[in-house]
C-alpha cells in the first residue's frame, strides 16, 4: 500500500501533465502527473478542484430543512443524501419509522441505486468498456453507444428512466423531491402509482440481469486485462444487515482488512467517529478518511459496490445472489479484487435494486397512512446510507431553538480517495511509466477513476484554509505570475 | 345600474367604496398583485398592481374606481416593470426556493412563475439577516420579507398585539419584533394568530411543520395564482346571487 507516487522528491526539474477536467464523472476534478525526460513517472495526484461549503452554510438553519437543502449537494444522487439527513433527523426527533415510513423510504432509495448503477455503466462508462480504452476519441461516448450498440443504449436510457419514475412517485420529484421527513415520509404510494410502476417492473428485472451478463462478458473476453488493470490490495468498509445480509438501506457498519481479517462488525454507526478519522492533504480539497485502528498511513479503505458485494454474506433476493455467487467464483475469485470489478458488482447491485423494488411494489405496507412517527428530542443525529458509490454519513448537532449547530458529512466518494488515487498510481506504473504520452493512454487513468464512480461535487468537505493557485497568463496562454496560498494560510509567489 | 369603468377592455362594474382591484377581482379579472389582502386596508407599498389610467401608472389598490376610467392593466410594458419588481425583490432578499419550506405555497414565488420571471435580472444583495428561533413554536426567517407589512396590520389590527413593525429607511428598512429584547419568545404572539396565516412569503413559520405537504398538494402546484386570487376575492353578484365570473372556477 506505498504511496510511492504521491510526492516526487524534485518536482521542480519535472514535466506536469494534467487531465483537466477529468471527464464522464460527476462533478469536477483533474489529474496531474509529474513525469522526468524519460517519461518516467514521478508524481499522481487526483485533485478535487470544487469547493462547496454545505457543513458551514446549514449552521444555523432550523433541523426539518436539511434533508431538503442537503441533496442540492447532488444532481445524480441527491435521494443518497435526502435519506441520510432523514434518518439523522429521525434521531434529532425520536423516531421509530412506520412500516409504511420505512418501506417507502427504502422504495425511493433503491429507485435511487437502480437509476445511478445504470446511468454510470451505460452513460458514462461503457463508450470505455465496449469500444477499448484507447478507441477513437470522438466515438468514445454515449451517443457513438447509441449509434453501434442501440439496444444496449436503449436500455440503458429505459432502466434509468424508470428508477427515476420510483424516485418520482416516493418523493414527488426526478431531482431534489421532499418525500422524507424528519420521522418518516409526506406520502404513500397509492394504488394507481403502484400499477404504474409494476406494469413495468419485469421488463426492468430482465434487462438489469442482462446487464450482469455484459459486464461478465467483458471479464471473459479480456481476461488479463480487466483483472489486472490498476489492482492493488485494499481494506473494505460497508453496512451490512444484522444477519450480514447486504442492505443499502440500514444495518451496522462492517471493516475489513486487506487479507480478510474483521476489523469490526455490526459497529453501531452511531458513534463512526470512533472508527473513522479524517486526514486533510494540503493538495486537495478533498479529505482522506482512515480506518482508526491502523492509523492514516495505512488506515486507508475502498467502498462502494465492490466492498459490498464482496464483503456481504449475502444478498436476500434471489437473482442477485446468483450472480453474486457466480461473480465469487468467476477465475478463481480474481474479479473480486479487481478494479473493473466494480462494474459488474455495481451490475450485480443494480439487479438487486430492481428485485428489491418488485418485492415492495407487492406490500400493501405501501398504501398506509400511518406516516410519520416522533419521540423524545435529542440533540444529535447520525445517519448513514449505503448511497450507490458507498457508505454516506450524515452527522448533526441541534440547538434547544431547533437549529442546526454542526454538522459534518462523510460522502462516499470522499472514503474512496486514497483508493483512486492509489488506483490510477498504479495504472500510471503499469501504462504509463517511461512511454510516449496519447490521449488513449491518459484515458487509462480516467477510466480507473470512472471504476469507482466518483461524484467529486458531493465529495469537497475541507473547509478553512484551502490551497489555493493563481495564475495569470498572457494572451498566448503563457503563464506570467502565480501566487499560491498553502494550507497554512500563508501566500507565496 | 351599477356605475362601471373598463379594464383592457372589459366593463368592471362598481359598488361606491371599492377600490380598482377590489372591482377587478370581484368582477373575475385578475391583476398581480402581493401586498394587497381582500381582509385588510389597501397598503400600496409593493406595486406589483400598478395599472394605467388614462394614460397615468397608480397602483390599483389605493386607487378608487371612478365610472368610466379606462384602466388599462395585462400589458407587456406593465408585465415587464412588475417582473423587474419580482426581481427586485428576490434580489433584495436571500430566497432560495429549492430549500425553502413555503415552496409551492409561496405568493412572491407564485408571482415570478406566472409573470414568467426566468431571470435573476439584478445582483443579489445576500444581506445578512440571522433567523429568530428563539420561540418555542414558531420561527422567524427574516432573509425572505418583502416589507408588505401584512403581519404588522394582522398583529395589529386583527390580534391587537403589534408584535410586528418595521424600523429603518429606505435600503435598510426591515422587519422588527416589539420586545425589548428584540425576540420573538419575548412576545405574546400565538400559534392562532391572524399574523401566523397572512405572510405571503416564508419569514413567519410554525416549527416543525417543514416540507410535511408533499409535492403535487401544495397551494400553487395545481392553478396559478392568477386564478387562486379571484377564488378568495369577493365576488360581485347580479340581482339573482348569480356570479358570472365564478362559473368554471371551484
Amino acid at each position: 500500500m506505498g504511496n510511492d507516487l504521491e510526492t516526487a522528491a524534485h518536482p521542480e526539474k519535472l514535466r506536469r501533465v494534467a487531465i483537466d477536467p477529468v471527464s464522464r464523472v460527476e462533478g469536477h476534478g483533474k489529474v496531474t502527473l509529474l513525469l522526468d525526460e524519460d517519461d518516467r513517472v514521478h508524481q499522481v495526484r487526483l485533485h478535487i478542484v470544487e469547493f462547496r461549503g454545505f457543513e458551514k452554510f446549514i449552521q444555523g438553519r432550523p433541523y426539518w430543512e436539511a434533508p431538503v437543502m442537503v441533496q442540492r449537494l447532488c444532481g445524480i444522487c441527491p435521494v443518497s443524501h435526502h435519506l441520510a439527513a432523514s434518518k439523522a433527523m429521525d434521531m434529532i426527533v425520536g423516531a421509530t419509522l412506520t412500516p409504511t415510513a420505512e418501506k417507502i423510504r427504502r422504495l425511493m432509495h433503491y429507485g435511487q441505486i437502480l437509476q445511478s448503477h445504470a446511468l454510470h455503466f451505460f452513460h458514462l462508462c461503457s463508450p470505455d468498456l465496449l469500444f477499448g480504452f484507447d478507441s477513437e476519441m470522438a466515438k468514445r461516448n454515449i451517443v457513438g453507444i447509441a449509434a453501434t450498440y442501440p439496444e444496449i443504449a436503449r436500455q440503458g436510457v429505459l432502466l434509468r428512466k424508470f428508477g427515476q419514475e420510483v424516485i418520482r412517485i416516493t418523493a414527488g420529484k426526478r431531482i431534489h423531491g421532499t418525500g422524507s421527513i424528519p420521522g418518516g415520509v409526506n406520502k404513500n404510494v397509492s394504488i394507481e402509482e403502484r400499477d404504474y410502476l409494476l406494469k413495468d417492473i419485469e421488463q426492468v428485472v430482465a434487462w438489469s440481469r442482462e446487464s450482469v451478463g455484459i459486464a461478465r462478458q467483458l471479464f471473459e473476453q479480456n481476461l488479463d486485462l480487466y483483472n489486472n488493470f490498476g489492482r492493488f490490495k485494499a481494506h473494505t468498509l460497508n453496512m451490512v444487515r444484522g444477519d450480514g445480509a447486504l442492505d443499502l438501506y440500514h444495518g451496522g457498519l462492517r471493516a475489513r482488512d486487506m487479507d480478510g481479517k474483521t476489523l469490526f462488525d455490526h459497529y453501531d454507526y452511531s458513534h463512526y467517529w470512533d472508527v473513522i478519522f479524517e486526514d486533510v492533504k494540503t493538495w486537495s480539497y478533498m479529505k482522506f478518511p482512515f480506518l482508526r485502528s491502523l492509523g492514516p498511513e495505512t488506515g486507508w479503505y475502498r467502498v462502494g459496490p465492490l466492498s459490498r458485494v464482496t464483503q456481504c454474506d449475502f444478498i436476500p433476493t434471489l437473482q442477485a445472489e446468483q450472480a453474486r455467487v457466480e461473480f465469487l467464483a468467476f477465475n478463481g475469485g480474481s474479479a473480486t479484487g479487481a478494479t473493473l470489478g466494480f462494474h459488474w458488482a455495481r451490475m450485480i447491485e443494480m439487479l438487486h435494486a430492481a428485485e428489491v423494488i418488485q418485492d415492495l411494489l407487492h406490500d400493501p405496507d405501501l398504501q398506509g397512512n400511518d406516516l410519520v412517527s416522533k419521540g423524545e428530542r435529542q440533540e444529535r443525529g447520525v445517519g448513514v446510507i449505503e448511497a450507490p458509490r458507498g457508505t454516506l454519513i450524515h452527522h448533526y448537532k441541534v440547538d434547544e431553538n431547533d437549529q442546526i449547530v454542526r454538522c459534518n458529512l462523510i460522502v462516499s466518494t470522499t472514503h474512496n480517495n486514497q483508493a483512486m488515487n492509489e488506483a490510477i498510481r498504479q495504472v500510471a506504473r503499469q501504462y504509463i511509466d517511461g512511454r510516449k504520452l496519447t490521449e488513449g493512454l491518459l484515458n487509462h487513468i480516467e477510466v480507473a477513476i470512472r471504476a469507482f464512480d466518483p461524484c467529486l461535487s458531493c465529495a469537497t468537505h475541507a473547509l478553512g484554509k484551502m490551497p489555493l493557485e493563481v495564475e495569470l497568463l498572457d494572451v498566448e496562454g503563457d503563464r506570467v505570475d502565480v501566487l499560491t496560498r498553502s494550507s497554512d494560510g500563508s501566500f507565496c509567489s | 345600474m351599477k356605475e362601471t369603468f373598463l379594464l383592457d377592455g372589459s366593463t368592471i362594474p362598481f359598488e361606491p367604496g371599492q377600490t380598482v382591484i377590489q372591482a377587478a377581482l370581484a368582477a373575475g379579472h385578475y391583476i398581480p398583485h402581493l401586498c394587497y389582502h381582500p381582509e385588510f386596508k389597501p397598503h400600496g407599498s409593493c406595486k406589483l398592481c400598478t395599472v394605467k389610467i388614462n394614460g397615468r401608472t397608480v397602483a390599483s389598490c389605493t386607487m378608487p374606481a371612478e365610472a368610466g376610467l379606462q384602466v388599462e392593466s395585462e400589458i407587456e410594458e406593465l408585465n415587464a416593470l412588475r417582473r423587474s419588481l419580482v426581481q427586485m425583490l428576490f434580489a433584495e432578499g436571500n430566497h432560495f426556493c429549492p430549500s425553502c419550506e413555503k415552496s409551492g405555497n409561496c405568493l412572491l414565488q407564485a408571482l415570478g412563475y406566472d409573470l414568467e420571471v426566468h431571470a435573476t435580472g439584478f445582483r443579489h444583495l445576500y444581506p445578512d439577516r440571522p433567523l429568530d428561533a428563539s420561540h418555542p413554536d414558531i420561527l422567524l426567517d427574516f432573509n425572505r420579507c418583502i416589507l408588505c407589512e401584512l403581519c404588522v396590520r394582522a398583529s395589529s389590527e386583527v390580534d391587537g398585539k403589534n408584535v410586528f413593525a418595521l424600523s429603518g429607511r429606505g435600503i435598510t428598512k426591515h422587519l422588527i419584533v416589539n420586545a425589548e429584547s428584540g425576540k420573538l419568545s419575548d412576545t405574546n404572539i400565538s400559534l392562532t394568530d391572524k399574523a401566523m396565516q397572512v405572510c405571503p412569503v416564508g419569514v413567519i413559520l410554525p416549527k416543525r411543520v417543514g416540507f410535511s405537504v408533499p409535492i403535487g398538494e401544495r397551494r400553487y402546484d395545481q392553478r396559478p395564482i392568477s386564478a387562486q386570487a379571484l377564488d378568495d376575492a369577493p365576488r360581485q353578484t347580479d340581482a339573482g346571487g348569480n356570479c358570472a365570473a365564478c362559473e368554471g372556477t371551484p
